[in-house]
């Protein structure tokens, strides 16, 4: 199982970061935005190509008003 | 409405950005137009933030990283984008320096800036700074090439250190965040303007223009606003407002005010007075 954003997905081992974002409505590269695994910051350069690992833990992060 | 507000008697002189008169901020190198910057937390609608934001005049402007929600209307990043403004990302909401750190690693890769407004809280009910974390996670950020505001008490201790490791501001708090209670401790604020070279921002606790007025007059080179604009009854007349009063306490802070007395000092000279017999 594969975690986004605190929820269970449907994401499989082996997708990459770009088809996460796109399964989520997203761009495959959206701008505004940053996405880690396991507690590490993956580059936008490296979106598409970084297979997402079983049991991992993905944050999909994006702008939001606050002070 | 709005046209009652903007033919006010205030003159565009009055609220005219800094660039005009030369008397421009710079932090870390970078000019900015405007000593005010403002916070997009708050606004009900992304038009009336896009609205105060060009009515402030602000040329930074501060962004929270969340995650995100597939049902958000609107791109908040489109719309500053066509504001023309620089983001500020903070790291609101983090309890420690490592979730801080995280964040702003985060907040750089989604807005291709090293610029972070650094919050690490400490307290939820009044969300003042955790000392030793913020400082921990200023240096760690610092060493990883950002250019860190960190969001400080009004300890000018504290701002020093934070000054001395390397910041390219401080931004001590006048009172707690969205408290609207002004400045608790003028006389801190002004301290800290000693204490430090980098610029001073005056963040959280601005409850209305007088509040920012007071901050520049202080000495404070900007003034933060975000609740007090945002959250206003009319958030475009009051980041006009504010705007204004930001202008106005920097030309005072630069005029030189009398010193206060206990008694009266009469204007008019007492010689050449007639005596009616």
């Amino acid at each position: 199982m594969i975690v986004v954003n605190g929820q269970d997905s449907d994401v499989r081992a082996g997708e990459t970061v770009a088809a996460v974002l796109v399964r989520m409505g997203l761009d495959a590269g959206a701008r505004g935005v940053a996405v880690a695994v396991d507690g590490e910051v993956v580059p936008r350069a490296d979106w598409s190509s970084y297979a997402v690992p079983e049991g991992a833990h993905v944050e999909v992060l994006t702008a939001m008003q606050g002070g | 409405m709005e046209d009652v507000v903007t033919s006010d008697a205030v003159t565009s002189d009055a609220v005219t950005n800094d660039t005009v008169t030369s008397d421009v901020l710079t932090i870390a190198g970078t000019r900015l137009g405007s000593r005010l910057l403002l916070g997009t937390g708050g606004f009900p609608s992304l038009e009336l933030m896009a609205e105060a934001i060009a009515a402030s005049g602000s040329e930074l402007v501060t962004v929270a990283l969340r995650r995100v929600d597939p049902t958000a209307r609107g791109s908040l990043v489109d719309v500053l984008a066509d504001a023309g403004v620089r983001l500020l990302p903070n790291t609101a909401g983090c309890h420690t320096a490592r979730d801080a750190v995280m964040t702003a690693r985060m907040a750089r890769e989604a807005f291709g800036t090293d610029w972070v407004k650094l919050e690490v809280i400490g307290d939820e009910d009044t969300l003042l700074p955790d000392a030793p974390e913020l400082l921990r996670a200023a240096e760690e950020l610092l060493e990883d090439g950002f250019v860190v505001l960190p969001y400080t008490t009004d300890d000018p201790v504290l701002a020093r250190r934070l000054a001395d490791l390397g910041c390219a501001a401080v931004m001590p708090l006048g009172s707690p965040i969205g408290s609207g209670m002004g400045i608790r401790n003028p006389y801190n604020i002004a301290l800290i303007r000693e204490a430090v070279d980098v610029p001073v921002v005056l963040d959280a606790g601005i409850g209305t223009a007088s509040d920012a007025a007071l901050a520049m007059e202080l000495g404070c080179d900007a003034v933060m606003a975000a609740s007090a604009i945002s959250r206003a009854q009319d958030p475009v007349a009051m980041a006009r407002a504010m705007r204004a009063a930001v202008s106005a306490g920097r030309l005072a802070h630069g005029a030189g005010r009398i010193p206060r007395r206990h008694y009266a000092t009469p204007s008019t000279p007492e010689e050449g007075r007639a005596e009616f017999a």
